[in-house]
């Protein structure tokens, strides 16, 4: 894999519907996301963040409309060649409970054929910036939450992925372990990944580089998260969704 | 109302909870927050009545259970269950139930007879305005009425104290602001409320919030207090871009990351005096409201950083 490769994406008028008497999981949804940048997909629950998650990752058809990610400023003609490219964690990550976290680190490293300097590089960086190293023989079952979280997020950046996909990494941990979470995230921006983050947490839409506020499967809003508050003059993203939904009811 | 006395669980050598007491009065929303592991839901679970303390006592109202003073147990918390209502955001409804079966399985459990039951159905059917929804399966609900919806199956004994736990995780800001509405009517009505969360513009909502850090109480106070005395110079933000690396080595400067800021603390204002004077960037930092994120990482991580 070359490491210089930049990958973007574009989503035109994107929908997905799972059957044809329930409202739409997403609709009308059109967007551009960057590379090096942090874009989060904000919503609350309902919101089409996992539909739209699901979709990138390759893993549901969209019912209408175009994903196209493009390498390196061409158009990839087939999502088989971007597939390598992408790490997608869910939300309810499937680690295997007795296996410790050097064990998940070894077995990943086989399932994307990393060579030994490979994974042993990888996996010192790797530990290092997730304060791991000190608990590499306990089982995935007694972490914590955060550290959960984090394991599940190693494995999925053992293959150096160019899209890292995660779909709400910070639900249901406490404060301090979702501060250690994006400080992570933060660490990895340099490293020319497209990031798409989703989240619940609506103080979490200010961490981004680009914020991009769901609704009942709408895209509200997208851009800059300080410009979008001083534009809709609203102090937080509670205040701003709350303004909209206010705006509905009348 | 209910107080908590020199409570201490032990799991084997383990303390998950040591020596905490606190009060919390009739109407009063108390939030308990702390990390995970911290003891929060162990301390909840001696509360209700779920499990029996190492050392100490909980009384509510006139029943006092847990511990008494020759170590033996006082089994009065089987009295207390009909006083307490518990609600949570993982499991508390069925979706494949309609409303109103969802409520009768809760009076059900509750041993609760006809009559009763369809008082109180009505009643929380007026209160939140349900109308026909009554008759609709829980799993097609918007979250936020499925919040309502859940709160009222916990309200159908009419309990004294409701605890709540993670009541509004995932749900819409709007949702979440008309559920806490609903929160502080009860509460005026003379319900106590006992929260427990991780989503700090929850914790906003409560009078006074206990944190807990490794089995103990480390701070107990009203949110605005908390943050004025955690923080009493305030707290400066800078971009992210703006802080001088070597400024992330300081040992006598608190910084974490909050939205595209920095904020950054400290507890001697001749040292941030200082500290401007080597790096004149610092001059062009803001001071910022603190916020419960920022009392929770400073008092439940310590000041290390």
């Amino acid at each position: 894999m070359k490491t210089h490769t930049n990958v973007s994406l574009t989503l035109q008028n994107l929908e997905k519907n799972f059957s044809k008497v329930q409202a739409l999981a997403l609709s009308g949804v059109s967007l551009h996301f960057e590379v090096g940048m942090l874009h989060g997909i904000i919503g609350p629950e309902a919101a089409g963040k996992t539909t739209l998650m699901r979709l990138l990752a390759g893993l549901l058809a969209p019912s209408k409309g175009t994903i196209s990610y493009s390498i390196d400023g061409v158009v990839a003609s087939e999502f088989e060649t971007v597939r390598p490219l992408i790490a997608y964690m869910p939300e309810r990550q499937s680690l295997y409970a007795d296996l410790s976290i050097k064990e998940h680190l070894d077995f990943f490293s086989k399932l994307y054929e990393l060579t030994p300097s490979e994974y042993k590089e990888k996996q010192e960086r790797l530990l290092s910036i997730t304060r791991l190293g000190g608990f590499l023989e306990r089982p995935a079952g007694k972490l914590s939450g955060g550290m959960y979280k984090k394991l599940g997020l190693i494995c999925a950046l053992l293959r150096s992925p160019k899209v890292l996909l995660l779909d709400e990494p910070t639900n249901g941990v406490d404060p301090i372990s979702r501060r250690e979470f994006w400080e992570l995230l933060y660490s990895l921006r340099q490293e020319n990944i497209l990031m798409l983050v989703s989240t619940a947490y609506m103080d979490e839409a200010e961490r981004c580089s680009r914020a991009h506020l769901f609704q009942e499967g709408k895209l509200l809003f997208s851009g800059i998260p300080s410009e979008l508050l001083v534009k809709h003059r609203a102090k937080d993203f509670n205040e701003l969704f709350i303004k909209q939904a206010e705006q509905r009811v009348c | 109302m209910l107080e908590v006395r020199s409570l201490s669980v032990y799991f084997g050598d383990f303390a998950a909870v040591k020596k905490v007491s606190f009060k919390v009065s009739k109407g009063e929303i108390f939030g308990l927050l702390g990390a995970n592991g911290a003891g929060k839901t162990t301390t909840i679970r001696v509360m209700c009545g779920l499990l029996i303390p190492t050392e100490g006592e909980v009384q509510i109202g006139d029943t006092i259970f847990g511990k008494n003073n020759n170590g033996n147990n006082n089994n009065s918390a089987e009295l207390i269950k009909s006083r307490i209502g518990y609600m949570s955001q993982k499991f508390t409804l069925y979706d494949d139930l309609t409303v109103e079966e969802n409520w009768k399985f809760a009076a059900s459990l509750r041993n609760m007879n006809n009559g009763i039951y369809k008082k109180r159905c009505d009643y929380l059917n007026q209160w939140l305005s349900l109308g026909d929804r009554t008759k609709q399966l829980v799993g097609k609900l918007p979250s936020g009425l499925k919040q309502q919806v859940a709160l009222a199956a916990a309200l159908f004994h009419n309990p004294d104290i409701i605890f709540l736990d993670e009541p509004t995780a995932g749900v819409s800001p709007y949702a979440r602001m008309q559920f806490w509405n609903l929160i502080k009517i009860l509460a005026s009505e003379g319900k106590t409320i006992i929260v427990t969360t991780h989503y700090m513009d929850e914790a906003e909502n409560c009078e006074r919030l206990s944190l807990m850090r490794a089995g103990e109480i480390i701070a107990l106070d009203s949110p605005e207090k908390l943050k004025h005395s955690t923080f009493p110079h305030g707290i400066w933000g800078l971009a992210e871009e703006k802080i001088p690396p070597c400024l992330r080595e300081e040992k006598t400067l608190s910084m974490w990351p909050c939205g595209l800021n920095y904020h950054m603390v400290t507890h001697n204002l001749a040292h941030w005096e200082d500290l401007k004077k080597q790096h004149p960037i610092l001059a062009n930092a803001t001071l910022v409201a603190p916020t419960l994120e920022d009392v929770f990482l400073e008092l439940v991580e310590g000041r290390s950083r």
